[in-house]
């Protein structure tokens, strides 16, 4: 299938991490980037050079890596652990449970090529699983960036927070949700509201929030208003937006680069369920198969995660 | 110290695990008795740390990746003033701080620790930031010869000597059995000196529970310049207590009300005879 993101003039976001991470350290020596031969895929090899005092190199061993970070964050450096964020968040899981969350060292934990930017490599690099197995873990905060603005928004947030986070991002060239973002302000934990209707509720993380804003405008030919929400932060969840939106609408779906189980679909799921707010409600990611072979668009579009994917789940739902 | 006093202190030390162990009916008694010394001389005799001086970055730092033996941690930094000793009645009791690993929560403790291979890549991080900020510190960790198996510790031990961290100290607590087996039984990591040379560490052996050679081998740190250093700590498990040296049960056993006694009164005589 083609793509359906026209991404020409468009930046990825994992680029604008790592243009960012520059901009911050020409005046913060504090700013520390940690890397298991990941600078190349991260986009750290500018960084790297221009600062090689502040990129530590670990080599291919990602518990090291996130041991290392914490020490370094223990002692007040200001740590960008960086590694695809397959093996960040399964090989490391527990030293992030460990010695970032539990231990509070925070450091920022910057899984790149998530979900499944990594297409037909296939399920060894693929991330379906680290929204949920994170969530699941106390004081850290779970951060997925939806567009350019947000992941330089969140990336200076990060630096400046003393407090553990994970931001994912993928490789895809992102286009702006909104032309001028100038008045917006980012905080973790706070809903982005992208365009308001009250047929449908689209709530996307990520590089999910585009093609739900897509989605939302192919619906708008068709009479049916939609709400897209960038809900960039996972954990904390901005329970009261979802519930002020969810009370507005007809029918609520989530979408999100990752398993069905235990991410931002079942996260909004157990919240508006133990709020009593019922209402049709689909959350659209990667089932609990297999996951079929292809490119990410392939991927992306067999599921359903696409203009028209999302549209199809909106009509359904509303009739 | 003289190496009487740091006797004294150890003998002291083992008396008062002990004491909260069987308090708080709970403990890892062995592996805290073995590694006794080695904490007794670093905090007493090696470490620039102290309660006046734990906020500053100027710091040594003390990171135990054993964190089971947490009950010689705890007595030890009780007697540095760090807490009042009277709180580990508390130990392992509900809504306690004190609990049975090392936790930031209590004053004194570094990173919060208990599962295993984490200690080092932490102190990689800690001893990397030393250099980075050019501060004199240096960066301790407490390793069980049991843990040695956990991958983690080889890749910080490669970062260690790649980053050529002379900062850093690594004492590995060679009391030769865990929960299982004899740790050489259960996966041999020997010749461990010899694994360390060839990840480019200084190595030391040493008999860990001789406070005066614990002592004058840590001052000899870094033993090489430009490189991590190691000591290999030949320690008895159950050290001090006659019935549970070498005694694979007393891991974490907890002497019933007559062994206890028995132990004070052997480490009491022991006092007598220094």
């Amino acid at each position: 299938m083609a793509e359906q993101i026209n991404t020409l003039p468009y930046k990825a976001n994992l680029d604008v991490y790592s243009e960012t991470l520059q901009r911050l350290a020409e005046t913060d020596r504090n700013i520390i980037a940690v890397t298991s031969d990941s600078r190349g895929s991260g986009k750290l090899v500018p960084f790297g050079k221009k600062y090689p005092e502040q990129i530590v190199e670990v080599g291919i061993a990602e518990q090291n890596l996130v041991g290392v970070a914490a020490g370094l964050a223990s002692c007040g450096k200001k740590v960008f652990a960086t590694s695809p964020a397959c093996f960040l968040t399964a090989r490391a899981l527990e030293q992030i449970k460990n010695d970032i969350a539990y231990s509070n060292n925070p450091v920022n934990v910057i899984g790149i090529s998530a979900g499944v930017s990594y297409g037909a490599l296939g399920s060894t690099h693929h991330s379906l699983h680290d929204y949920a197995a994170l969530r699941a873990i106390n004081n850290i905060m779970v951060v997925a960036p939806a567009d350019n603005w947000e992941t330089a928004r969140a990336i200076e947030a990060a630096a400046n927070s003393n407090l553990p986070v994970y931001l994912r991002f993928g490789k895809k060239p992102m286009p702006p949700l909104k032309e001028d973002a100038a008045d917006e302000v980012f905080e973790f934990g706070k809903g982005r509201v992208i365009t308001e209707g009250n047929d449908v509720l689209l709530i996307g993380c990520g590089e999910t929030v585009y093609p739900a804003f897509e989605a939302a405008q192919l619906l708008k030919e068709e009479g049916i208003a939609a709400t897209v929400v960038s809900m960039h932060t996972i954990k904390p969840l901005d329970t009261v937006l979802l519930a002020r939106l969810a009370g507005q609408c007809r029918a609520i779906i989530t979408i999100e680069e990752h398993s069905v189980y235990g991410g931002l679909g079942e996260a909004c799921a157990s919240y508006l369920l133990q709020r009593g707010i019922f209402k049709p409600f689909k959350i659209i990611g990667i089932p609990d198969e297999y996951t079929v072979t292809g490119s990410q668009s392939d991927i992306l579009n067999h599921y359903g995660i696409s203009r028209e994917g999302i549209a199809q789940t909106a009509r359904q739902l509303l009739t | 110290m003289t190496t009487k006093e740091l006797k004294q202190k150890s003998i002291e030390y083992r008396k008062k695990l002990l004491k909260y162990i069987v308090k708080a009916k709970a403990g890892h008694t062995g592996g805290s008795l073995s590694c006794t010394d080695i904490l007794n001389v670093l905090y007493n005799e090696i470490m620039n740390v102290s309660p006046q001086n734990f906020s500053s970055p100027d710091r040594d730092r003390y990171i135990q990746s054993k964190g089971h033996t947490v009950e010689a941690l705890f007595v030890v930094l009780a007697d540095k003033g760090f807490f009042p000793e009277e709180d580990l009645n508390t130990l392992c009791q509900y809504q306690s701080h004190y609990i049975g690993h090392p936790t930031r929560k209590v004053n004194g403790v570094e990173q919060n620790t208990g599962a295993l291979g984490h200690g080092l890549p932490i102190a990689v991080g800690t001893a990397i930031a030393g250099k980075l900020d050019k501060k004199n510190y240096k960066v301790y960790t407490l390793m069980g010869d049991g843990e040695m198996p956990e991958g983690s510790n080889w890749e910080a031990a490669l970062t260690a000597a790649h980053y050529k961290l002379d900062n850093l100290c690594a004492i590995v607590d060679k009391n030769t059995l865990q929960i299982t087996a004899p740790t050489a039984d259960v996966c041999n990591t020997d010749p461990l000196d010899e694994k360390w040379k060839s990840f480019g560490w200084a190595v030391r052996e040493v008999d860990g529970n001789d406070v005066a050679a614990l002592k004058a081998i840590l001052q000899e740190l870094p033993f090489e310049e430009g490189k991590p250093s190691v000591v290999i700590a030949h320690t008895t498990k159950g050290k001090g207590v006659s019935y549970m040296e070498g005694v694979l049960k007393w891991h974490h056993g907890v002497p019933s009300a007559a062994e206890y006694e028995l132990a004070v009164k052997e480490l009491d005589t022991q006092l007598l005879t220094l």
